[in-house]
C-alpha cells in the first residue's frame, strides 16, 4: 500500500535514534582531539632525515648525493653539498648536507624521495599535526627539523626500520669481506714480489681506496 | 492560582501598560505582543535548529554538534555570530534592490502569520474574524519573496530554483487550502479562536480535536503533506536541492542575508506547525481534561515543537522527490483526495450522531486512499528494449 515504505523509513531512523543513545558501537565516530585511532603501520605522510646514533648532525646517513632533489616530482626538496667531509656515524669522512630543506607545503607525499635514496637516509613519517601560524618559514623544514633518530624510525615504522637495518647491516657485511679480501690481495702481492711493487708502488694503495669506495656504498 | 499561571503573560503585559497614560495603553500592548512574538519565535528557531542538528546527527548514528558549550547546546549562538560576521555579497549583475529586500520581505511576511494564531488562551495577537484567510493570504506572499530572490540574483541556478519553488508552492497550496476548508465547513467559521474554542471541549475526558474524526485525521495527513511541501522541506526541497541547483534561490545569498533566508524558513515551518496544531489539534487545549490545570501557552508550544520534530524526522528518513513526482503527487493524489475528503466532511455532518457515520467516513477514505495508491503506484512494464539494428 502507498506509504508502507514511508513508515518503514520512519522505524528504521527511530531505531537508529534511539539505538545511538543506549548502544555504543552505533555511535563509531572517535572525537579526534581528545581520542585517537592508533595509526596503522602503513601510515605515511611527509618525508624525514634518519641518523645514528646520539648526536644528530654527526649522524645523519644522508650524504647530499642530491637523487632525491632531482627526483623529487614537485621539487620541494633543496640541498647545498658541504665543502668539507666530515666523518659519519662509523668514523669515515663523508660529503654532508650543508643545507637539506623541504618545503611540506609543496611536498605531495609521493614517496619517490624514499625509494630513490641508496643510503636509506630519507623515510616517511607519520606526524601529521603539521598546522602552523607561519605558512612559509613555519612549513619550510630544515634539516635540524627534518632529523630523527633511527630508534624513532623503529617505533614509527618496525617492519620497515627492521627490514632497513637488515639490509644496511648485510650491505656493511659483503663491503668488510671486499675489503678484507682486497687487503689480504695487496698483502699477498706485496710479499709475492717486491720487484713488482717496486715497479708499480701505487697499485695497493689504489686498490685499499677502491674498497673503501665500496664501503661507503 | 492555575489561572494565574494560564494568563501570566496577559497579566504581565496588561500589568506593564497600567503604568502609562490610558490612550497609550492600547498600542503600547500591541507593541509588546508584537515584540513578544519577534522574540519568541527565533528563540525556538534556535533551539528547533539544535534539535534538528543533533537529531539527524542520531538518525545517522553520529553526535552532532558536540563543541559549542556543554553538549553543544550553544551552536546556534555560533552559528548566529558566524553568519552575521561574514561578509555580505551582492553579484555584480544582481539587482540590488530586490535581492536585498527578498529576505527582508520573506521575514516581515513570515511573522505577519502569527498575528492570527492563537497561543494561549486570550493569548492572540489580532482575534480576526477571517484570521484563516488571512494567514493564507500572507503565507502564500512568501511565494513572492522567493521569485524576488531568484530573478533578482541572476544566476541560473537561483532562477531554475525560484522557478522550482513558485511551481511547488502554488501546487500545495490547493491542498493546503482545500483541506482546512474541511475545518472551516464544520466549525462555521474563520476564525482560529472560535476553530479552537469549538475542539476545546471534552467528552469522557477526551478532547472533540478534529483529527479524531476519519474526515479530520485525512485532512491533517494531506495538511501535513501540503504544508511539508509548502515550507520547502525535505522531501520536497527541491527548491533548494543541492544536488543540482547549489542552493537554490538563495545560491547568491551569503552573510546576514542568508541568515535571514535560514530564519524565515524556519519561522514559516514555526508557523504552519501552529495553524496545524489549530486547526487539528486542538490548539492551546489539553489532550485529556484532566491534565487541564498545565497553562494553555505550553499545550500550544509543546504541541508545535512536535511537529518540528516530525518535520526534523521526515527529513532524516525521506529523500528527495524529482520534480515530475513531486508535481504527480499534488495534482493527482493530494488534490483529489482533499476534494473527496470536502465531501466526506459534509457527509460526517449531515449524517448525524451515531456509529454509522464513522465507519461510512472511513470507509470511503480508505478506499479512495487504497485505490489512489494503487493507480499511482501502478507501473508500466516496460519489455526489453529491443535494437533493430544493432543485433
Amino acid at each position: 500500500m502507498l506509504g508502507e515504505g514511508i513508515l518503514k523509513g520512519l522505524g528504521e531512523t527511530a531505531r537508529n535514534f534511539a539505538g545511538s543513545f543506549v548502544s555504543a558501537e552505533r555511535l563509531t565516530t572517535v572525537q579526534y582531539p581528545e581520542e585517537r585511532v592508533a595509526p596503522i603501520e602503513a601510515t605515511r605522510d611527509f618525508p624525514f632525515l634518519v641518523y645514528d646514533g646520539k648526536d644528530w648532525e654527526a649522524g645523519l646517513r644522508c650524504v647530499a648525493c642530491q637523487i632525491c632533489e632531482k627526483e623529487c616530482p614537485p621539487k620541494c626538496i633543496y640541498i647545498v653539498k658541504s665543502t668539507d667531509k666530515k666523518p659519519d656515524a662509523l668514523g669515515k669522512p663523508q660529503i654532508y648536507p650543508a643545507r637539506f630543506d623541504i618545503d611540506i607545503s609543496v611536498c605531495m607525499s609521493c614517496q619517490i624521495c624514499v625509494e630513490v635514496c641508496p643510503f636509506e637516509a630519507i623515510k616517511m613519517d607519520t606526524e601529521f599535526e603539521l598546522s602552523t601560524t607561519d605558512r612559509f618559514g613555519g612549513l619550510l623544514y630544515d634539516r635540524k627539523e627534518l632529523a630523527k633518530s633511527n630508534e624513532y624510525y623503529h617505533k614509527i615504522h618496525p617492519t620497515e626500520a627492521a627490514e632497513t637495518d637488515a639490509r644496511l647491516a648485510e650491505e656493511k657485511a659483503k663491503a668488510d669481506a671486499k675489503a678484507k679480501a682486497a687487503a689480504a690481495a695487496a698483502a699477498a702481492k706485496a710479499a709475492a714480489g717486491p720487484a713488482v711493487a717496486a715497479a708499480k708502488p701505487a697499485a695497493p694503495v689504489s686498490a685499499v681506496k677502491a674498497a673503501d669506495g665500496e664501503k661507503q656504498g | 492560582m492555575i489561572e494565574k499561571a494560564d494568563q501570566i503573560f496577559v497579566i504581565l503585559s496588561h500589568w506593564l501598560v497600567s503604568f502609562l497614560p490610558v490612550w497609550l495603553q492600547q498600542p503600547v500592548h500591541v507593541l509588546l505582543s508584537v515584540v513578544a512574538i519577534i522574540v519568541t519565535f527565533p528563540a525556538l528557531f534556535a533551539i528547533t535548529v539544535l534539535l534538528e542538528r543533533k537529531g539527524l546527527g542520531r538518525m545517522q548514528n553520529r553526535y552532532g554538534p558536540n563543541r559549542v558549550g556543554p553538549y553543544g547546546i550553544f551552536q546556534p549562538v555560533a552559528d548566529g555570530i558566524k553568519s552575521l560576521t561574514k561578509e555580505d555579497i551582492v553579484p555584480t549583475s544582481a539587482d540590488a534592490v530586490v535581492h536585498f529586500l527578498a529576505p527582508v520581505f520573506l521575514v516581515v511576511v513570515v511573522f505577519m502569520g502569527y498575528a492570527v494564531l492563537p497561543m494561549g488562551r486570550n493569548m492572540t495577537l489580532v482575534n480576526m474574524d477571517a484570521g484563516l484567510l488571512f494567514f493564507f493570504a500572507i503565507g502564500a506572499s512568501t511565494e513572492l519573496s522567493v521569485f524576488m530572490a531568484g530573478w533578482s540574483s541572476r544566476n541560473k541556478y537561483s532562477l531554475l530554483g525560484a522557478m522550482r519553488a513558485v511551481a511547488q508552492m502554488i501546487s500545495y497550496e490547493i491542498p493546503l487550502l482545500m483541506s482546512s476548508v474541511a475545518v472551516v465547513m464544520m466549525t462555521g467559521s474563520l476564525s482560529p479562536n472560535k476553530i479552537v474554542d469549538v475542539q476545546n471541549q471534552y467528552t469522557w475526558g477526551l478532547p472533540h480535536w478534529y483529527i479524531f474524526t476519519p474526515w479530520g485525521l485525512a485532512a491533517f495527513l494531506l495538511f501535513c503533506v501540503a504544508a511539508t511541501a509548502e515550507t520547502n522541506r525535505s522531501p520536497f526541497d527541491l527548491p533548494e536541492g543541492e544536488s543540482e541547483l547549489v542552493a537554490g534561490y538563495f545560491t547568491e545569498y551569503s552573510g546576514f542575508k542568508f541568515a535571514l533566508f535560514f530564519l524565515g524558513e524556519y519561522v514559516g515551518m514555526l508557523a504552519i506547525s501552529g495553524l496545524g496544531t489549530t486547526l487539528f489539534l486542538g490548539g492551546y487545549s489539553a489532550p485529556l481534561q484532566i491534565l487541564n490545570w498545565v497553562p494553555s501557552w505550553c499545550w500550544f508550544f509543546g504541541k508545535v515543537m512536535m511537529s518540528m520534530c516530525v518535520f526534523i524526522w521526515l527529513r532524516g528518513t525521506l529523500p528527495r522527490l524529482r520534480q515530475d513526482q513531486l508535481m504527480n503527487f499534488a495534482w493527482k493524489f493530494v488534490l483529489p483526495l482533499t476534494l473527496l475528503n470536502l465531501v466526506v466532511a459534509a457527509l460526517w455532518r449531515f449524517m448525524g450522531d451515531g456509529w454509522l457515520r464513522w465507519v461510512v467516513c472511513s470507509a470511503i477514505l480508505l478506499l479512495a486512499y487504497t485505490v489512489m495508491g494503487r493507480l499511482g503506484m501502478r507501473q508500466k512494464h516496460i519489455a526489453p528494449r529491443s535494437y533493430r539494428y544493432a543485433e
